[in-house]
């Protein structure tokens, strides 16, 4: 098991990587998938817990799985995705609840915690937060386009479909990263609300990617700091420190 | 440049159009036109491969396609300019920075232009940036899908301009659907009239004829040479 300094390191490095996907998924206005995509890890939480495994591999199970039945849903005209979105999001946090039965677990899975920080989740974290950084600058360009119109990346040669298959695969792995620190409830929140703030900051794309990263990283460095010098609960602290940072963004009046 | 023949496309079960055929040489402007609905826009989108489709397309070896889509509803709050998109497909089809900048001059973009989020462009600073979207990568040929549809007469005036200044430039080949009949008749050098199947297909002075407006756009339909827009 590792002490407290590692579990910061990697709460920065996945921060880094949950604010990146967060930006591109603000523009790409699946903010609402993202926000279901932490819920569907709750059930894989609950396997998990019974097996007697680390909760996080239950976790990665469902989420890749609903990243699969998403992608899927994406592209059937016939039934609404969103409502599809909808039903996935209630089952997951219905079945995670039949699944989990010890009430200590049930809040774990909702809020984080699950005990100490092992060696190998701990390099599978760091890991994981350069591969996604890493793959978001190399499918940067892809994404710029496909964002502005799908029928302009389509005609030079993009296959979008695999593209935003790709964007959700990279979307469940940031949303594994956060489950430790924040839980299937608040997971996507790192996501979403730092890069929420960034965009009422910043007005060209280079700023609002970096602005997005950097705060996430202060939201989860502010919620260590709070979170131990108070005696709170690490997972709502760090919300709440992003969500107060926000509100100060939207302070500011944009030209 | 390219020959279609016997085209059909269905979507979803549904007969879009039917057995089109026409071809257009290298440097030619062909004009689509047709009523709403008729199967203008699949008809450039399955050229540019986006629909299964039933006949042939053939294309020219070295065929590049640029495409302008038809008005897109640039989301406002993109904090996305055309600079971005421009490097961005630069980046990705790996051109080099001195065709960029021609592309930019040849499309009269303005450095202001360049540098505002592509959600806050005028409808005609819109369109011309689209064009030069498509200029890079030096396509053969353009296919345009209405590209004045939500710009004021001026700007529209401007855009074909622009159009025509790069065909005679570049030698590009076009395609352009349109809804304007004074633009077909000015520029066009072969027009195609579509409503679910090919109704007419030839220079515009001899392939306009009224039965064809009538088979085209019903009995209505009041047939004026020259200076019509929005039929």
């Amino acid at each position: 098991m590792l002490n407290e300094t590692y579990s910061i390191v990697l709460a920065i490095f996945a921060a880094s990587a949950a604010g990146l996907v967060g930006a591109f998924a603000l523009m790409k206005k699946t903010v609402l998938a993202g926000d279901v995509m932490s819920h569907v890890a709750i059930p894989g939480i609950g396997l998990a817990f019974i097996w007697q495994t680390n909760p996080l591999i239950g976790g990665a199970l469902t989420l890749f799985l609903g990243a699969f039945v998403i992608s899927r849903l994406e592209h059937r005209t016939t039934l609404s995705s969103e409502a599809a979105i909808g039903v996935i999001f209630a089952a997951s946090v219905a079945l995670g609840a039949l699944l989990i039965n010890s009430e200590e677990e049930l809040i774990d899975a909702l809020f984080g915690g699950f005990g100490k920080l092992s060696r190998g989740e701990f390099i599978f974290g760091i890991v994981s937060s350069i591969l996604i950084v890493a793959a978001l600058w190399v499918l940067r360009n892809k994404l710029i386009i496909s964002l502005f119109s799908k029928d302009l990346a389509a005609s030079i040669g993009i296959n979008v479909r695999v593209l935003n298959f790709l964007f959700l695969l990279l979307f469940s792995l940031a949303i594994l990263l956060g489950l430790r620190f924040l839980g299937a409830l608040l997971a996507g929140a790192l996501i979403i609300v730092p890069a929420s703030a960034a965009r009422q900051l910043s007005h060209s794309l280079g700023l609002f990617l970096a602005l997005s990263m950097f705060l996430s990283i202060l939201s989860i460095v502010l919620g260590f700091v709070i979170s131990s010098a108070y005696g709170l609960d690490l997972g709502p602290t760090i919300v709440v420190v992003a969500s107060a940072i926000f509100a100060f963004s939207l302070l500011k009046k944009k030209n | 440049m390219l020959k279609v023949t016997n085209l059909s496309v269905s979507l979803d079960g549904e007969a879009i159009f039917e057995n089109i055929n026409f071809e257009i040489k290298k440097g030619e402007n062909l004009a689509i036109i047709g009523p709403n609905g008729s199967g203008k826009t699949v008809l450039l989108k399955t050229l540019l491969g986006f629909f299964p489709y039933e006949g042939e397309i053939k294309w020219a070896e070295n065929a590049r396609i640029g495409y302008v889509p038809q008005k897109i509803e640039a989301d406002r709050h993109l904090p996305i300019d055309l600079e971005n998109l421009i490097n961005a497909k630069a980046a990705v089809l790996g051109l080099e920075k001195s065709g960029v900048k021609t592309v930019i001059e040849s499309a009269k973009i303005t450095e202001k232009i360049l540098k505002t989020p592509i959600g806050h462009l005028s409808g005609g600073q819109f369109q011309r940036a689209l064009i030069a979207f498509a200029l890079l990568g030096r396509p053969t040929i353009m296919l345009l899908d209405e590209p004045t549809a939500s710009i004021d007469q001026l700007g529209e005036e401007q855009i074909y301009e622009l159009i025509n200044e790069l065909q005679e430039k570049y030698g590009i080949t076009i395609i352009l659907v349109s809804h304007d009949l004074s633009v077909v008749y000015r520029y066009a050098t072969k027009v195609l009239c579509l409503n679910k199947t090919g109704i007419c297909f030839g220079p515009p002075e001899s392939a306009l004829t009224p039965e064809v407006f009538k088979k085209l756009y019903g009995e209505k339909h009041k047939y004026v040479h020259h200076h019509e827009s929005h039929a």
